[in-house]
């Protein structure tokens, strides 16, 4: 890392990670004990290591060659596959655990934080935030300076944003273990880290605007589209679930300002929209750059990538409340986000439709192609979700699904099928290109993580639809004598079998995924000295 | 990755003129190049508009139909008029009335003509299985067969009497609970007693349901001074006062020394919580009969 940075850059670095340590230090001395004291000494521990290992090198490690404005800037992207990697095996980790648990409950150890309702959320912030968002942002970089032949604007706000950002989720993590919690789905960090992840969104917003400011293309490609509705976007839903009065400014506690069916809406709309633009508009961004790399095909239709990415975008911010049927939520505002679900349905498909028909002609090298493999489930498998999706938001197949594992058997076809196969697909493709190769270290590797991937994500769906419509089923069938004709409890033990295949299909994905990290890691140590010659900004802007 | 094209290039991006042609699909592109992606010029394919215009059809008319959008202090209330307050309670309404049908015939607890009408009790006895399982398996067991800290509802040991008129006033006030009418049933603690004549009663009282305890010995005596007010001559119970009898095979924390040891240290009080105000009379009477039958058939609940 340092070494791909300037002098007076190493400088300025030393007085970020300073500040850094004595934000962490004020934390912990304002806190003086819990959560909130705990995370400033993490902070500080974090400064004190940055400032170390950048003070190490400040003289002593070259500085980079003159000609670095000339190339793209690749060690941040670098950095976050690996960090995507090491959330994802975290992450995925904890869901294996916590799906066995609900298999085998009295497995729970007997401390506070092994218990289910704190692993829960570590799973998924482990795996949306950790995993998801490291993908995100590290292909965002690669795919901004390519599509834009521009180099980042500077060389610094990429490493603030990529340290800061796994801050956020390191202090998410290990808060919820220590039972700190706004009890808000997906949004379960506390006040300061949220506003922690507002400064750090807010240089990624800014590095990523003045990159694209500074292209050396006429027209932004459509997937810089996406990746910015994801920055901003995010952004917005951010800030406004988040608010919330922090119970004193040295504790990790807050009230939200939301109250009643007003937080229940707030929430959903955030909720829905974190798979809108966090789980699905950045992810078609680096789908519509990786796929027509990978394939080498032109994208199908300019028309239908324009028309999909402005009906996603304005047909998504409406569907939240199709989590709050049959609730205090008034009926109108139920009506309204399922019929705009049904809308969605159209633009959704015809992203799916356009990336499958992109592979026209290339269909010979997805038979060969594990990576581009890869890419090809993974826009079938968001068709399939993004169908179900608007499915499951009508009212009354809704009353059927609400509760079960069904809605987590959705979720999963969306998560495993589509997000983490996308960005598996733009791993196989990006690594190698990190490393100087022409191929991963063992091809053959990839192909077995293809197979238990689809194997797992495929076990776990299917056994998650019956789980979830057997519970359905069983919550609403009357006998003749007006009686419900299961009790809960039956409900419940007739779902062991499927939990067990659950965990079963999450462990064959986990598999997958730790197979991926070793062939990256040999990858990256195998490196070669190949260099693409046309992979370079096109003309020369100072790096200031 | 094909090697990229400068942007500025005479052939590229300019709306008419010459463009490349895609050799697989015969369409030709759009002219821009990122890095080697391009995009085909590919007409805007007609399903699609269908589609849209199928879904916007489908969307208007639930506008129409259903309550739909906001209009300042109210809302459109859509043709069909349905409000989900009132279609929630007025199909829970139509159950109800089902099962008053024949509920209504447990409002009076003339438990022996309940028990031989054996068709009502044939219709209902899946019901109140579903009402056992919904609140009181979570501490009687899914067969009633209890647990540490909870009394086994199938044998025939009671600790206030298991026909239903009984089991009905526990299941209406409690044990221990916070209801005015609640029964009330302690284990006072003997922690004043020594420790070794402690030992020795747990000795005593572990070995009443084996016959192997000496009545005769220091023990013996012990518990007759302190003990059988409540549980009875050498523990026989019998006295319908909540207090177990300890010389049959039933224990409810356990029987063993080091469990009646704990008991004789800290004293026991549990809790059965009060049915009155959350379940009806009749919902009551058809549980009461439910698990005095339960225990009539002896081992034969469910499973
Ligand atoms: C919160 C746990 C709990 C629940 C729920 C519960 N019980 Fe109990 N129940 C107890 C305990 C504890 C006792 C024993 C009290 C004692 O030790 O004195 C008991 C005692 C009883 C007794 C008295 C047994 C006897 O020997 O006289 C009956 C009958 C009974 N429960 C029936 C029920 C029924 C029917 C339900 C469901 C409506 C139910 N219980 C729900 C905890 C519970
Ligand atoms: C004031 C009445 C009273 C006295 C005196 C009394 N007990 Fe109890 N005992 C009870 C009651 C009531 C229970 C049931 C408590 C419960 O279930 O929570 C009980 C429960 C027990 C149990 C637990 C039985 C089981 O199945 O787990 C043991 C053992 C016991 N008593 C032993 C004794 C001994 C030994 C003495 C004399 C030193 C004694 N008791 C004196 C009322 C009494």
């Amino acid at each position: 890392m340092v070494g791909t940075l300037t002098r007076s850059e190493r400088r300025i670095g030393i007085v970020l990670s300073v500040s850094l340590g004595l934000l962490g230090l004020g934390m912990a001395a304002g806190a003086r004990h819990g959560v909130m004291a705990v995370h400033g000494m993490m902070a500080l521990g974090l400064g004190l290591a940055l400032i170390f290992h950048i003070g190490g090198a400040l003289y002593d490690e070259p500085e980079p060659a003159p000609g670095r404005s000339g190339r793209y800037y690749d060690a941040p992207t670098r950095f976050g596959i690996g960090m995507t990697l090491l959330w994802a095996i975290v992450g995925m980790a904890a869901g294996v655990w916590v799906a066995a648990l609900l298999y085998w409950p009295e497995a729970t150890p007997p401390w506070p934080w092994t218990s289910f309702g704190r692993l829960r959320p570590v799973h998924t912030t482990g795996v949306i935030f950790g995993f998801g968002g490291n993908a995100l942002i590290a292909t965002s970089f690669h795919v901004l300076q390519r599509t834009s032949r521009a180099r980042l604007a500077d060389a610094l706000s990429p490493w603030v944003v990529l340290i800061g950002y796994n801050l956020f989720c390191a202090w998410a993590v290990t808060g919820y273990l220590m039972g700190s919690t706004q009890s808000k789905e997906y949004a379960e960090a506390e006040w300061y880290a949220d506003l922690w992840l507002v400064v750090v969104w807010s240089v990624y917003f800014t590095l990523y605007i003045r990159t694209l400011a500074r292209r050396n293309e006429p027209h932004i490609y459509v997937a810089n589209w996406y990746y910015l509705a994801f920055i901003l976007v995010v952004a917005m839903l951010h800030v406004v679930n988040n608010l919330a009065l922090p119970v004193s400014l040295g504790a990790a506690d807050s009230f939200t300002i939301w109250s009643g069916v007003q937080d229940a809406m707030i929430q959903w709309w955030y909720g829905h929209n974190a798979v809108a633009f966090f789980l699905t508009a950045g992810f078609l961004g680096m789908l519509y750059y990786f796929l027509p790399v990978r394939s080498g095909r032109p994208i199908w239709s300019y028309r239908l990538s324009i028309v999909s990415f402005w009906g996603i975008v304005f047909f998504y911010i409406w569907v939240g409340s199709h989590h709050l049927h049959y609730t205090a939520l008034p009926y109108w505002a139920q009506t309204l986000g399922m019929t705009f679900s049904v809308m969605l349905l159209v633009p959704s498909w015809a992203s799916a439709g356009n990336a499958i028909a992109t592979l026209n002609g290339a269909w010979h090298k997805v038979r060969d192609d594990a990576t581009l493999r890869f890419m090809f489930v993974a826009a079938v498998f968001y068709g399939l979700s993004t169908f179900e999706g608007s499915f499951l938001a009508i009212r009354p197949v809704n009353s059927l699904s609400h509760y079960t594992d069904w809605t987590v058997g959705h979720v999963h076809a969306g998560t495993l099928g589509w997000v983490a196969m996308i960005v598996f697909g733009a791993i196989y493709t990006l690594v190698p290109q990190l490393a100087g190769r022409e191929t991963m270290a063992w091809p053959r590797a990839i192909e077995w993580h293809f197979w238990s991937a689809v194997g797992g994500t495929l076990v776990y769906v299917i056994a998650m639809w019956n789980a979830g419509i057997t519970q359905g089923l069983m919550w609403r069938t009357y006998d003749e004598s007006g009686a419900l004709s299961y009790s809960f409890i039956e409900s419940v033990r007739t779902m062991a079998p499927y939990y067990l295949l659950r965990t079963l299909g999450g462990a064959m994905f986990l598999g997958g995924a730790v197979i991926c990290a070793l062939n990256c890691r040999a990858t990256m140590r195998a490196a070669g000295g190949r260099e693409d010659a046309a992979d370079h900004p096109l003309s020369l802007h100072p790096a200031e | 990755m094909s090697a990229p094209r400068p942007y500025n290039a005479p052939d590229t991006d300019a709306p008419t003129g010459h463009r490349e042609v895609d050799p697989v699909t015969g369409y030709d592109t759009t002219g821009h190049d990122w890095n080697g992606i391009r995009e085909l010029n590919t007409p805007f394919p007609r399903i699609v508009v269908w589609a849209l215009g199928l879904t916007f059809l489908y969307s208007v008319v639930t506008w129409v139909l259903l309550p739909a959008w906001p209009t300042g202090h109210t809302y459109t209330r859509g043709l069909l008029g349905l409000d989900q307050s009132e279609a929630a309670v007025e199909r829970l309404r139509e159950v109800d009335a089902v099962r008053q049908g024949w509920l209504a015939r447990f409002d009076d607890p003339d438990f022996t003509a309940l028990a031989a009408d054996r068709d009502l009790m044939a219709w209902a006895t899946p019901a109140a299985d579903r009402l056992y399982q919904d609140n009181c398996a979570a501490c009687h067991g899914f067969a009633g067969g209890g647990g540490p800290g909870f009394p086994d509802l199938r044998d025939t040991a009671w600790l206030w009497g298991g026909d239903p008129e009984t089991v009905a006033e526990t299941l209406r006030h409690g044990i221990n609970a916070p209801d005015p009418d609640t029964r009330i049933a302690e284990m006072p603690a003997f922690d004043w007693l020594d420790r070794s004549e402690r030992r020795e009663l747990a000795a005593y009282v572990a070995a009443l349901p084996t016959g192997d305890a000496t009545h005769d010995s220091p023990a013996g005596f012990l518990f007759a001074e302190n003990c059988e007010a409540c549980h009875g001559a050498q523990g026989g119970g019998g006295l319908m006062n909540g207090a177990p009898s300890l010389a049959d095979a039933a224990v409810i924390y356990g029987q063993d020394p080091g469990t009646v040891m704990e008991t004789l240290r800290v004293g026991r009080r549990g809790v059965m919580p009060a049915w009155g105000d959350r379940l009806s009379a009749a919902e009551i009477n058809l549980l009461a009969s439910y698990v005095s039958r339960v225990s009539e058939n002896g081992k034969g609940g469910r499973e």
